[in-house]
């Protein structure tokens, strides 16, 4: 029965290939004989499978995410939400709860931090004026291609050096003990801000700030009313981008946090490292909802960027 | 006639050439000072981090603090002369074990030698034990070193001695030749490992460093392979439908990748969905081992960094004028050649792109290798950990820091140089 099933599958995805590459078969040009109609059909089959290999482990996981068992396999003996139950109101539930709002609250200050900062410096890298400007440019990426490990090596002993560990700082104030790692965070975020608004300033007109200095705007107005909300596009999926990496990120909260200091991967980690429990799937389906939701966004201010600019999809 | 020797002038009363320059200096200063707060930013919170790290893997101060006064004796000693130094070594290391003993310093001291030399950690801790029972006195005057001899045999080994020696300079290479499987004979020659403490480099196929490099590779090698028909299929379809296929490669890309290495142990372990899937089928009788082991690392890899590979092929076949290919056609190139000699170069600049992004990531890996590997499928990153939490041996952790980044740099400036840091792009 489900041999069956699993053959019915792969013979859906072979079908629907197929079908997909014998519709784009009909517009080939007539001249393209057997063998370029064999290899345009087994071209397209193996596109399907790549693609097959990319997606499915994700949604793989979301059906057993509701098994009613704490097993991984198919078929699935029943369908409960009790993993869900476990992660929402559960008797360990409150360390997720915990999890859930320390990684919300470095996310966004993490994001907040490396979205101002990271738009400000864009717009001094976009001036063809700056000296060093590639320098510049591959010293502030450079936190997105130096491996994790050792940025978070480095900064473990050096926010030791000059006291700024979650213990220092909550000695301080209870509420600073996130700090640390929003301003790790922060740092890896900023890159991601750098590369997408220099990217829209590419195609920034500057003679539009000449305009609103020419009518009596002073830089930070002129900055913040003309643009601002014409890198809005970029800024907003820098951001994301600073805001995603901040709540996936695991290698610097492990060797930055305390004990108190739980955050969803850090979480997630350690549940894998011990024995995956089904609560695991459980959070990992509600993570690739938040992707889906993010891509979403993504996608619309993509569209909404190339209508402003006149560039409407076909 | 006046005027045309004239220079022009500005409303100051500055000539243009001035007021431009003026200008352009203000120009430059306000691009300079838009960039400083990030600049400042990130120097304190990431590149102070990392140079203070690499400045401790040749920061060598353990041994030189406990053991000072013994240094100071011991310069005058050469190993190559007398097996052993003179009674007034043993005098001062017999007072400094003691008081290391007593405010617990000689046990750091202890595990710092034992980095240069297995089996140090024993003999000092057992000697600073027995030695600080020692009643000192006038009479024990030039018989420390017979006590020495009393306590451990060792003591009267040349190696011994010059482990201390050398151990106690300030600043030493000796982290950088470990992460090498390296290390300093008695006479501070450099000589290799005993083959039972070789891991990094010396094992050859089976070492940290080469398999660091080679599963990269591979996983750079299998993102092209998988990567370049899918980028090829997203350009050449109408936008319509691209779009759609595109999902397919976001949404992994923006996936936690702790989403999709929990997803690849569940699909890969024993009692996992694909052995499950090849049992029904009938491809495998038993179940077989596919996580935890190289195999595991490798697909798991690929999978998650496929996407990054994917996105900055396709941005480049999207320039690629359909017409050239066409006009090759026509002019009598079969399809492979009209392939492989018109449009295959065009997008080698995206396979560039993407190729030394994957491999500069896949360096640097560590969440997946550590969660889908066995014991000998760790990379680099793993050793960088490991020596930082648990042996706390933060010189070796700091040099292969030091020479991971130095490789990781380099494929950087690789990367700056084919495809241009501006040229970068996300999504």
């Amino acid at each position: 029965m489900i041999k069956l099933l699993v053959y019915a599958l792969l013979l859906v995805i072979l079908i629907v290939s197929v079908r997909a590459s014998i519709k784009g078969l009909r517009n080939l040009p007539t001249y393209v004989g057997w063998l370029g109609r064999t290899w345009f059909v087994s071209f397209r089959v193996i596109c399907a499978a790549i693609l097959v290999f990319l997606i499915t482990p994700i949604l793989v996981i979301i059906p057993l995410s509701f098994n009613a068992e704490p097993y991984f396999t198919y078929p699935m003996p029943g369908f409960s939400l009790r993993w869900y139950e476990d992660f929402f109101v559960g008797e360990k539930s409150e360390v997720w709860h915990l999890a859930i709002k320390n990684s919300v609250i470095i996310a966004i200050f993490a994001t907040l931090l490396a979205t101002f900062l990271g738009t400000v410096a864009a717009v001094g890298l976009s001036n063809s004026r700056l000296p060093f400007k590639t320098f510049l440019m591959g010293f502030l990426i450079s936190p997105m291609i130096v491996p994790l490990v050792i940025t978070a090596v480095g900064m473990k002993f050096f926010y030791t050096t000059v006291g700024i560990t979650p213990n220092q700082l909550s000695a301080i104030s209870e509420n600073l003990h996130l700090v640390p790692i929003i301003l790790a965070h922060a740092a890896l975020g900023t890159p991601f801000v750098v590369i997408t608004v220099t990217a829209t300033l590419v195609s920034f007109d500057h003679s539009l700030t000449r305009a609103a200095a020419s009518l009596g705007a002073d830089g930070v107005r002129t900055f913040f009313k003309v643009t601002v909300p014409l890198v809005m596009p970029g800024m907003i999926s820098g951001a994301l981008f600073a805001f995603i990496t901040s709540f996936d990120e695991v290698v610097i909260v492990l060797f930055l946090a305390g004990a108190p200091e739980y955050t969803i991967p850090r979480q997630m980690f350690s549940g894998i490292r011990e024995q995956i429990s089904p609560t695991i799937l459980a959070v990992a389906t509600i993570l690739v909802v938040l992707s889906i939701l993010l891509l979403t966004t993504l996608e619309m201010l993509r569209r909404r960027n190339e209508r402003m600019r006149g560039m409407t999809p076909q | 006639m006046v005027q045309a020797a004239q220079t022009f002038q500005v409303a100051e009363g500055m000539s243009l050439k001035a007021a431009l320059a003026k200008a352009e200096r203000r120009n430059k200063t306000r691009a300079l000072l838009l960039v400083l707060p990030l600049l400042v930013f990130v120097s304190f919170t990431f590149l102070a981090p990392i140079a203070q790290m690499m400045f401790r893997s040749i920061d060598n101060p353990v041994v030189a603090g406990v053991f000072s006064e013994t240094l100071i004796v011991l310069e005058d000693w050469d190993p190559s002369g007398a097996p052993t130094p003179p009674e007034k070594a043993y005098e001062t290391l017999a007072a400094e074990l003691a008081r290391g003993y007593k405010n617990r310093t000689v046990g750091r001291a202890a595990t710092r030698l034992n980095y240069s030399q297995g089996g140090m950690r024993s003999l000092i801790t057992k000697t600073a034990r027995k030695i600080s029972r020692v009643q000192v006195g006038p009479f024990m005057e030039g018989r420390w070193k017979d006590k020495f001899l009393e306590i451990d045999k060792d003591w009267g080994d040349r190696e011994v001695w010059a482990t201390i020696k050398y151990s106690g300079d300030r600043y030493t290479a000796e982290f950088f030749l470990k992460a090498l499987d390296l290390g300093y004979d008695w006479d501070k020659s450099v000589t290799a490992e005993p083959e039972n403490r070789q891991l990094y480099f010396l094992t050859g196929f089976d070492s940290v460093w080469w398999r660091t490099f080679w599963i990269s590779a591979l996983v750079t090698a299998l993102c092209v392979l998988l990567g370049y028909p899918v980028a090829y299929l997203l350009a050449n379809l109408p936008l319509r439908i691209s779009n759609l296929l595109m999902i397919l490669v976001l949404l992994p890309f923006w996936t936690s990748l702790l989403v999709r290495t929990t997803a690849w142990i569940v699909v890969l372990q024993t009692e996992g969905v694909l052995n499950d899937v090849m049992m029904f089928m009938g491809i495998i009788d038993e179940r077989i081992q596919l996580i935890f082991n190289r195999f595991g690392v490798v697909i798991a890899m690929t999978h998650i960094l496929l996407p990054f590979m994917i996105l900055p092929i396709y941005s480049v076949m999207k320039t690629i004028p359909p017409s050239y290919e066409r006009a090759a056609r026509s002019l009598g190139a079969t399809p492979w050649t009209a392939f492989w000699k018109v449009y295959f170069p065009q997008s080698l600049s995206g396979i560039g792109a993407g190729g030394l992004l994957v491999f500069i990531l896949a360096l640097g890996y560590y969440i997946t290798p550590a969660l889908v590997g066995g014991p000998t499928d760790q990379l680099v990153s793993y050793f960088i950990a490991d020596h930082t939490n648990r042996s706390l041996n933060w010189g070796l952790a700091s040099s292969l820091g030091a020479f991971l980044l130095a490789g990781v740099l380099a494929v950087y400036v690789l990367y700056d140089k084919l495809v241009g840091i501006d040229n970068m792009k996300l999504g």
